[in-house]
């Protein structure tokens, strides 16, 4: 308050003064104090929000353990889905093995290959593309981040899975079918993370690179890439973070089957797509229920998981 | 810069009241509407929401759309979501009618007592193939053996030489458990291809070599082939005098006796109109028309 004040030359100050009278006085007197406490709702309102969500979710998840009394080892590492089947013929089972596996098999695969192919875009984007190669280059990646998810899901079962079947056997509902599709999902949210992580090196390394006689290729290999790396790294985490998640696109392409895959080919089932198919189904409160939600309570500690992993390497990151 | 900023709160804080006493001026009107013309007619009036199945999600729909054209005051909300969610919301008061492929009775969970059961129409299942592979009759042993993982390839059943893809709804389903109950008599399926929706198992089965699966009849429009069970045919006919055994109630369940809006939103649904014409046009069969009822245990009865 002072502080403005003293900014302000006195005559403009009283001129104000005389415009407006009373009202403008106590709004300038507590104008500060209402813009802090405006900023301080909304930021509690977001925390509020994440908070509830959690809890809700955990509460949820939680009592498929606490109140149905089912061990979550067994949740977790059995691949015996059976929420519809009666007691007195071994009881509901609901191991969701099949799903987390299937999940982590589809997202790591897609990371595999969207990886290396971003991060090398992002270093042509960033060090090698002439002006017009950058203004095709950059659009180009926002389509692709702003294609909606199910557009995805709808080319790859369109195109992809007849292809696959016609060209590799099996039903074309796979791994192969699911992996494809969220790789290039992931791409603009790799590349664009990556992309900043280079822009935003000191100039400086470059040129000392270049100066002690380093070739390009040296200077990026050697010199960029490896300054770059706790931001690549952030780039490939979230990717892996965005392909664990996304369920619409993937569901539709890799036939949700609930078994273990022996084959790249093989249908599978993940995480997410196990939730989306049941939820319909299934009655609120009833352990059918409380499975899909414990998974829903899976998925939020890996992106938990996901974003300790990003502040750490961020964190760790600076470079020496 | 510190002025504007000053004037762009002022303004935001401004337009926030201006929106709020809008929005409370605006409710404030439509309730003074309501009042004024509710004395003066004999239309049904107010908000209902029909939550559920989504088998019968789409005539209900269409209903609903009727039935608001000839009351303007009624304001019903259709969603879909599942038979499950339907029970649940219904009983638990959250939504006033609850649609569902299956009996309360058979969902776990569910205190079927408290509601009561409107079956409005009847919807008949068909196991489905691809049309290249070479069977149009299975006997009910070779369909248990087909969807229990025993036999793998259709020549083994008389087709082509093809490996069978199994297309299942996902377990939960009306139309997965009312083909299990009846027509695989309650065997544990092998595991196969999962889809969400009908329309989707639909364009899985028109597409893959070898594929089977089960649709309602509404959903059959020639890309798949229906299968004879035990040389009967899918068909109305079979299904009226009980012959195909594979068909399902479409049920809406009220929690308590329903009045008012319900009352006359169901009455609509069974009415002539609805029955004879809107029903039969959609693919499902009219409940009046039926020769034969069955109760939640699956006990037949000839009428």
């Amino acid at each position: 308050m002072g502080k403005t004040d003293n900014n302000k030359s006195p005559i403009v100050l009283k001129s104000r003064e005389n415009e407006t009278g009373a009202a403008w006085r106590i709004w300038k007197k507590y104008n500060d104090i209402f813009g802090k406490n405006i900023t301080m709702f909304c930021a509690l309102v977001v925390i509020f929000i994440t908070v509830s969500i959690v809890i809700f979710i955990s509460a949820k998840g939680l009592s498929t353990f606490v109140k149905d009394g089912i061990s979550p080892l067994h949740f977790l590492f059995s691949t015996q889905w059976w929420p519809d089947r009666p007691l007195e013929e071994g009881g509901p089972l609901v191991g969701s093995f099949a799903f987390i596996v299937g999940s982590l098999i589809i997202s790591l695969l897609a990371v595999l290959v969207s990886a290396p192919l971003s991060i090398i875009v992002a270093v042509f984007m960033v060090e090698i593309a002439e002006n017009w190669a950058y203004k095709v280059l950059q659009p180009a990646i926002e389509i692709l981040a702003g294609i909606p998810s199910v557009v995805y899901g709808y080319v790859g079962l369109s195109l992809l899975v007849p292809f696959i079947r016609e060209s590799m056997g099996g039903s074309g509902f796979s791994i192969l079918a699911g992996f494809l599709v969220l790789s290039v999902m992931i791409l603009p949210t790799v590349i664009s993370v990556s992309a900043d992580a280079l822009r935003s090196l000191p100039g400086e390394w470059k040129e000392a690179a270049l100066a002690l006689g380093s070739t390009r290729w040296q200077t990026i290999r050697l010199v960029l890439v490896p300054a770059a790396r706790s931001g690549l790294i952030t780039g490939v985490i979230l990717g892996l973070s965005r392909a664990f998640g996304e369920a619409l696109a993937v569901q539709m392409v890799i036939g949700n089957t609930r078994k273990l895959p022996t084959s790249i080919l093989d249908p599978i089932i993940t995480l997410t797509s196990a939730i989306t198919m049941d939820m319909g189904y299934t009655v609120t409160g009833h352990l059918w229920n409380n499975a899909l939600w414990s998974m829903a309570l899976l998925l939020l500690t890996m992106s938990l998981f996901f974003i300790t992993l990003i502040r750490f390497f961020s964190r760790k990151g600076v470079v020496q | 810069m510190l002025k504007k900023s000053k004037w762009i709160i002022l303004a935001a804080a401004m337009l926030i009241m201006a929106l709020a006493a809008a929005g409370c001026g605006g409710g404030g009107a439509q309730d003074g509407e309501a009042q004024k013309e509710e004395p003066k007619t004999e239309e049904v009036s107010g908000n209902l929401t029909s939550v559920g199945s989504t088998a019968l999600q789409p005539l209900v729909e269409k209903a609903a759309a009727d039935f608001m054209a000839k009351n303007p005051q009624a304001q019903i909300v259709v969603q879909g979501g599942g038979s499950g969610n339907g029970l649940t919301q219904v009983s638990q008061g959250a939504a006033d009618i609850g649609n569902s492929d299956v009996f309360a009775e058979e969902k776990d969970g569910i205190d079927a007592a408290q509601l009561v059961d409107h079956k409005v129409c009847v919807v008949g299942m068909a196991a489905v193939v691809n049309d290249k592979v070479g069977v149009d009759n299975l006997t009910k042993q070779q369909l248990i053996d087909i969807f229990t993982g025993k036999v793998a390839n259709w020549k083994e059943v008389g087709g082509v030489d093809q490996k069978i893809v199994l297309v299942n709804r996902p377990k939960g389903s009306g139309t997965r458990a009312t083909f299990k109950k009846y027509a695989i008599d309650n065997a544990e399926e092998a595991q196969g291809i999962e889809e969400d929706s009908s329309g989707t198992v639909r364009k899985i089965i028109g597409e893959t070599p070898g594929a089977i699966g089960y649709l309602a009849l509404s959903y059959l429009d020639g890309s798949v082939k229906p299968v004879k069970i035990d040389d009967v045919e899918p068909v109305k006919e079979s299904i009226l005098s009980g012959q195909y055994p594979v068909w399902a109630y479409e049920h809406m369940y009220t929690k308590g006796e329903p009045d008012g809006l319900k009352k006359a939103f169901l009455d609509y649904i069974l009415s002539e109109d609805v029955q004879k014409t809107l029903i039969p046009e959609l693919g499902y069969i009219p409940v009046t028309e039926m020769k034969v009822s069955r109760d939640a245990q699956g006990n037949i009865t000839q009428q």
